[in-house]
């Protein structure tokens, strides 16, 4: 997510333009280097989804013109391009912030974080009870919405950074050293208990697993806004705008952390080779305990704004998203922040793509989403398992 | 004095313990323990308030007696007397007694047999695959698809088969279990450990998913309303009169004595499968087969380099381990007689997966101890716990101290309902404090042991003789 990244890659054309004394300026400029860039590449990558994805839909409209009578699949997707992109993005944001967290622990510590997935249900189950506290209260209404959701989402955050923590102190921090299966397996457990942990809860205090968030209570999030695009209206959620502006400052604030302080770049030294980063005095098992803090956070954010957009939610919502964002972080290229961003938006706006078209197929339908995200996990760890972004690397013997 | 010490043989247990390693008293203990715990059993009042409490008790002590006969310090002759008769005469009677017992002492054979056919590919090979229980959907949605009335492609066209075809498809269920992890690992195997894990858990979701979706166009599988009224295998008649006649004269109650006369042919099944698996599973160990998976095991590189052909034995395992669960969905669809996509759920596969590591990764011995303790506590203990809290619901009865009502328990808070929390838990405490196993495998706790040592105690930087410090390689 640097200026720096891009500036060592030295890509043929830019090259000049890189080696500049005008852009070297420019890329000490603070605004720039954390603020314009970083917007820059997100708008990048959202285009760049949104093209390829538009000229498969209409590839596969010119191989099957009417897939049923009387649709012609060219026009309707015509219609609904404007929101299947707005949707793509809302929920490929949501991806994106699980899959950082699934990067940074995977980038220090060599592990998949198996039991991530339960930290973003437990951030919306956080939400959720948040929400229903303030409304048995009867302050729902009282408070600026979006003052409300701010401190809604970062407590939610705050609770699964520190349940993240937690888990990595108590289970994993023992396992330093063992062969790579046994982290994996404990993880796995670890995410069986905090599927239950959540259900106990829910089952003591309201005796109810199907959660169903009091948004309705908030009028500010109830009416959809209405977008015009040429000749057709969108009419687009107030909660996947929230999404996306709140999904685009949080990762500006990672971009900084990771790139602009000391902890990001002791984060960083550690993931390139952790014994030498202990040797330069970098206390590494603080380093992976904000590892997980923050990996844990943006789970937590992400399940508060999904939350949001879902309205009802039960403690076994990690599994799926869970299972895409890994494949994102995959895709991407494990270990690689800007890789994680990439991938998740991609597998969101393809998700939503394919919700949009598969329903005029009549022996397919939407019930095959899933299947195709395991699909593009299987074909990217055949043909190319270092990810779009990732780099090669030679499996030590 | 310490070399003597060192040299001098392990310090005899004294006491009791001394005792009871002698063959007679062990033989004497072990008769009256497996006396004990069947009079037990058959003097348990089903009408009384701590009925599930005392079976929660009693049930997994007289399971267990068969690894108790196998443990014990007794000629290998009483050892078989004894075990022929807990298996074929002590549990039948039993489970004419009280057919849930009998149907408990089906689940475990089944899931025993899975765990042993997972311990090939976890176990011996040492390919972590979190998608299992696909493997033992193919083989039982093979007998269910072509048996069940519910109206699927095959018997909608009369391909349907007679329940006599159970044998044969018992093999069938393992080649076609068998093919499907060859086609899924084909494209997989060379990816490294904890991916190779996930894509199998995704594969495994990706067959659930095809299992719910398959009913339209074309009805394979029935869909989410799953296959009902799988056929069994024809029952003999002189087993059914046998059972009926047992019944009789010990004066047991018996409802339907078809019904047990069933159940008691798929217990003779289950435990002739595992047998055979088991029989199976020693052969292939010491194998060239099984040495070349031992070998991928500890290294893959210096394998290959061995010359141990990598993709041939990691699909052979794949295959073998898919094959036995293949023919057990085969036994699991037609006891059942109703299965659907969420009987092959992630939790399956991970409930598995705890027994082989409770039991001892790659030990037969410590898998089949696993699986029984495992399955005990997913479908004895927890239900029994639910049962014991319901009934003293129903009783009303007040904690005294603390004065607690029962009948304010909350509704769904049902042990029955917590199995993963169990399994989490069991999963993340061995890896911790005991990761080979209860009854470790020997090579693979040497493994475990020595990796953990290099990596703690080996200092940073190494001392070389020259006195010049090298970095750790």
């Amino acid at each position: 997510m640097t200026a720096e990244t891009l500036d060592s890659r030295r890509r043929g054309i830019f090259e000049s333009f890189l080696d500049s004394k005008f852009y070297r300026r420019l890329s000490r400029n603070f605004i720039y280097r954390y603020v314009i860039y970083p917007v820059g590449q997100m708008l990048l990558f959202v285009a760049l989804a949104a093209a390829v994805l538009t000229l498969v839909a209409y590839g596969i409209a010119i191989l099957f013109p009417e897939p049923r009578p009387n649709i012609v699949l060219a026009d309707q997707i015509s219609k609904q391009l404007p929101g299947m992109i707005i949707s793509g993005v809302s929920i490929g944001f949501v991806y994106a912030m699980i899959a950082l967290g699934y990067t940074l622990v995977y980038g220090v510590l060599k592990f998949i974080n198996f039991a991530h997935s339960e930290l973003f249900m437990l951030g919306a189950v956080a939400s959720f009870f948040f929400l229903s506290v303030l409304n048995t209260a009867g302050l729902l209404t009282d408070v600026h919405p979006v003052l409300l959701i701010i401190v809604m989402v970062l407590l939610s955050g705050a609770f699964t950074g520190l349940i993240g923590v937690l888990v990595e102190r108590i289970a994993y921090k023992p396992l330093r050293g063992a062969p790579r299966l046994v982290p994996l397996i404990t993880a796995i457990g670890v995410s069986f208990v905090l599927i239950d942990l959540t259900r106990i809860f829910a089952a003591v205090t309201i005796n109810d697993f199907n959660l169903t968030l009091p948004t309705r209570e908030i009028p500010a999030l109830a009416a959809p806004v209405p977008f015009q695009f040429g000749s057709t209206t969108v009419n687009v959620r107030v909660s996947s705008i929230i999404i996306v502006v709140a999904a685009v400052i949080m990762l500006l604030f990672l971009n900084y952390f990771v790139n602009g302080t000391r902890s990001g770049r002791a984060i960083r030294a550690i993931s390139q080779d952790a014994t030498t980063a202990g040797l330069m005095g970098i206390n590494v098992n603080l380093m992976i305990s904000l590892t997980f803090l923050i990996g844990g956070a943006f789970g937590g954010f992400a399940g508060s704004l999904y939350s949001l957009n879902v309205g009802t939610i039960n403690p076994y919502i990690g599994f799926f998203p869970g299972l895409k964002a890994f494949t994102a972080a995959v895709l991407g290229g494990i270990g690689n922040v800007t890789g994680a961003l990439l991938g998740g938006l991609f597998i969101g706006m393809t998700e939503s793509f394919l919700n949009g078209t598969l329903v005029y197929f009549p022996a397919l339908g939407q019930r095959y989403t899933d299947v195709f995200t395991f699909g593009v996990l299987i074909a990217v760890l055949i043909f190319r398992p270092q990810g779009l972004l990732g780099e090669r690397v030679d499996e030590k013997v | 004095m310490t070399t003597l010490t060192a040299l001098s043989p392990q310090p005899q247990p004294q006491g009791w313990r001394e005792i009871i390693r002698r063959p007679g008293p062990a033989l004497a203990l072990l008769i009256a323990y497996i006396a004990f715990t069947t009079m037990a059993l058959f003097g348990l009042d089903r009408t009384a308030l701590w009925y599930p409490l005392m079976q929660i008790i009693f049930v997994p002590m007289f399971m267990f007696a068969p690894f108790l006969v196998v443990s014990a310090p007794i000629k290998t002759i009483y050892k078989v007397i004894l075990g022929g008769v807990l298996l074929l005469l002590l549990m039948p009677l039993l489970g004419i007694y009280n057919p849930s017992w009998l149907g408990l002492a089906i689940q475990i054979c089944v899931f025993t047999g899975l765990a042993l056919g997972l311990n090939i590919v976890v176990g011996f090979a040492g390919l972590l695959d979190l998608g299992y229980v696909a493997f033992f959907a193919v083989g039982a949605y093979a007998w269910g698809s072509l048996t069940s009335p519910a109206g699927t492609i095959f018997t909608v066209n009369g391909w349907s088969v007679s329940p006599g075809a159970f044998y044969v498809f018992l093999i069938i269920g393992a080649a076609a279990a068998a093919l499907v992890g060859i086609l899924l690992g084909l494209p997989v195997l060379r990816l490294r450990g904890d991916y190779l894990a996930i894509v199998t858990l995704g594969f495994g979701e990706m067959i659930r998913v095809l299992a719910r979706n398959a009913d339209a166009p074309i009805n394979f599988t029935n869909g989410a309303q799953g296959l009902h009224g799988i056929a069994s295998p024809p029952v003999p008649g002189f087993v059914i009169s046998f059972t009926a006649s047992i019944g009789n004269t010990l004066g047991f109650r018996m409802e339907n004595p078809n019904a047990v006369a069933q159940q008691l042919s798929f217990y003779v099944i289950g435990i002739i499968i595992i047998a055979l698996i088991v029989i199976i599973c020693r052969r292939l160990i010491d194998s060239p087969i099984g040495r070349a998976w031992t070998a991928i095991r500890e290294d893959e590189v210096a394998a290959l380099a061995m010359g141990v052909p990598l993709v041939k034995s990691k699909l052979m395992a794949f295959a073998m381990g898919a094959a036995f669960g293949g023919a057990i969905g085969v036994l699991y669809a037609s006891k059942q007689t109703f299965i659907d996509p969420d009987s092959f759920q992630l939790l399956s596969s991970i409930t598995i997966l705890a027994m082989v590591i409770v039991g001892g990764i790659g030990s037969i011995k410590g898998v089949m101890v696993g699986a029984m303790l495992i399955t005990l506590l997913n479908l004895s203990m927890l239900t029994n716990l639910s049962l014991q809290i319901n009934s003293l619901k129903n009783a009303d009865a007040v904690i005294p101290i603390v004065n607690f009502h029962f009948s304010d328990w909350p509704s769904e808070l049902e042990p029955a309902k917590y199995g993963r929390l169990l399994f989490g838990l069991i999963l993340v405490l061995m890896m911790i404090f005991r990761p080979a196993g209860l009854l470790p495998e020997k090579r693979r706790k040497l493994e475990l042991t020595e990796r953990r040592e290099e990596v703690d105690e080996e200092p940073m930087i190494r001392d070389t003789p020259s006195g010049v410090p090298q970095e750790r390689s």
